[in-house]
């Protein structure tokens, strides 16, 4: 229960902080229709946090061993020791490459994680999955693409998206290396072992950075801990920004 | 709370009709296959139903107005159950509604069901203009207005149009 709960959680997390991080550019992006497609991205990952959340309150509640939960009180008043994202989804939007690119890996890895999870032994995260995986599909077409015009384009949109990779590949290995919760998932047959996934990962990065002329880097040092509730500075700042209006004003409604 | 004696599925379904999705007035419920079953029981009306995206703003929406449909018709206390699988799918979008969506000005979505893949810059079978009909057409943007259109544009009319995308 503890670590199906977790599980549950570090799903939801994720969607809801990538999904905060990318609505930061509503009524900002480059161009409209790429403003639009940015916030359409944030709106399906939202949708999925809810749907996790959702499943999450209902295993605490039914378990009676803690307070009472609601989707609202878990996105709104845990702090960030509880939070379970992967770091990536935290670090700041940064300019254009860097959202896109962070998209790209982050899609990557939710359609591999979503084909298995539809699977899932626990009808919940398999009817969640199954929902989510069309989206996350859209999600990474369009991020591709994005990476390619970027790669392969100007002088300037290159030299961006190179500082974003020297930016975010170290955060990309948390993705693929279970957590203590995630490994129990694929013990107990509700989640599989995100180690499984790395190999298809990797390729689907490859493919499309062959396209996009960007080196693929080498085996690095990676950095971990989202998973677990050890955070960068930056979920602070934006839970307090996120956060704001249920902690100065408890319990008030829209 | 309804006595199950006055009130038929076949009643129900007429009802919520008048339900239509906020974002496209000219699409219920029902055109959009959304509503996945009524059940009426003992204890008394449930409703089924999907979401179209996992974030559509617009099914919070859709789900007041039914209680409120309904409230007029006499009928209260109507438990409405979400479904996530089987997943919504534009294929279950009635044919009425489809032409619905072309007279309103939006590309209905293809009827040979075009899932995304992540092929790079795929190229999807051609969109027809609800405009002029003209198959001469490009795609603007993947996403559109809503989480469940797309942004395309005419080469023959120059008329930028909505394309409802399969899903």
């Amino acid at each position: 229960m503890e670590n199906r709960l977790s599980y549950t959680l570090y799903l939801a997390d994720s969607a809801l902080i990538l999904s905060h991080r990318n609505s930061e550019w509503t009524g900002h992006g480059p161009v409209l229709e790429q403003d639009i497609a940015i916030s359409n991205i944030a709106l399906d990952l939202i949708g999925q946090a809810r749907n996790f959340y959702d499943y999450a309150a209902r295993q605490i509640n039914q378990s009676g061993l803690n307070d009472p939960a609601t989707e609202d009180s878990l996105a709104y008043l845990r702090d960030v020791p509880e939070f379970k994202n992967c770091l990536l989804a935290e670090l700041p939007r940064g300019d254009w490459a860097v959202t896109i690119l962070r998209q790209f890996f982050f899609s990557a890895y939710q359609t591999l994680l979503f084909e298995k999870l539809q699977h899932s032994g626990v009808d919940d995260l398999a009817a969640i999955a199954e929902k989510s995986l069309k989206e996350a599909t859209y999600h990474l077409r369009w991020s591709s693409e994005w990476v390619i015009r970027l790669g392969d384009g100007t002088q300037e949109s290159r030299s961006r998206i190179l500082d974003a990779l020297d930016q975010l590949w170290m955060y990309t290995g948390e993705l693929l290396e279970p957590a203590h919760y995630e490994l129990a998932a694929a013990v107990e047959g509700y989640g599989p072992d995100p180690a499984t996934l790395k190999e298809t990962w990797l390729e689907k990065i490859q493919e499309v950075f062959e396209e996009a002329v960007l080196p693929v880097p080498g085996n690095e040092w990676m950095q971990t801990g989202g998973k677990t509730g050890k955070h960068t500075e930056h979920l602070g700042q934006l839970l307090a920004e996120m956060q704001f209006m249920q902690r100065a004003y408890p319990g008030c409604e829209w | 709370m309804i006595r199950s004696e006055h009130i038929t599925i076949e009643k129900v379904r007429q009802i919520l009709e008048q339900v239509t999705d906020p974002e496209i007035p000219v699409l219920s419920i029902i055109d959009l296959g959304i509503l996945r079953d009524i059940r009426i029981n003992g204890s008394g009306l449930e409703l089924i139903l999907t979401p179209t995206y996992s974030g559509c703003p617009a099914m919070d929406t859709i789900r007041i107005q039914t209680r409120m449909v309904l409230l007029q018709n006499g009928i209260y206390g109507v438990k409405i159950t979400t479904l996530l699988s089987p997943a919504w799918t534009t294929d279950w979008m009635t044919e009425s509604g489809k032409e619905k969506l072309r007279a309103f000005g939006i590309a209905p979505p293809n009827s040979k069901q075009q899932v995304c893949d992540t092929k790079l810059f795929h190229e999807e079978e051609a969109i027809q203009c609800p405009h002029c009909r003209s198959y001469k057409t490009r795609l603007i943007s993947q996403f559109g207005s809503t989480a469940c259109k797309a942004l395309y544009q005419c080469n023959d009319c120059r008329e930028p149009f909505d394309y409802f995308k399969c899903h």
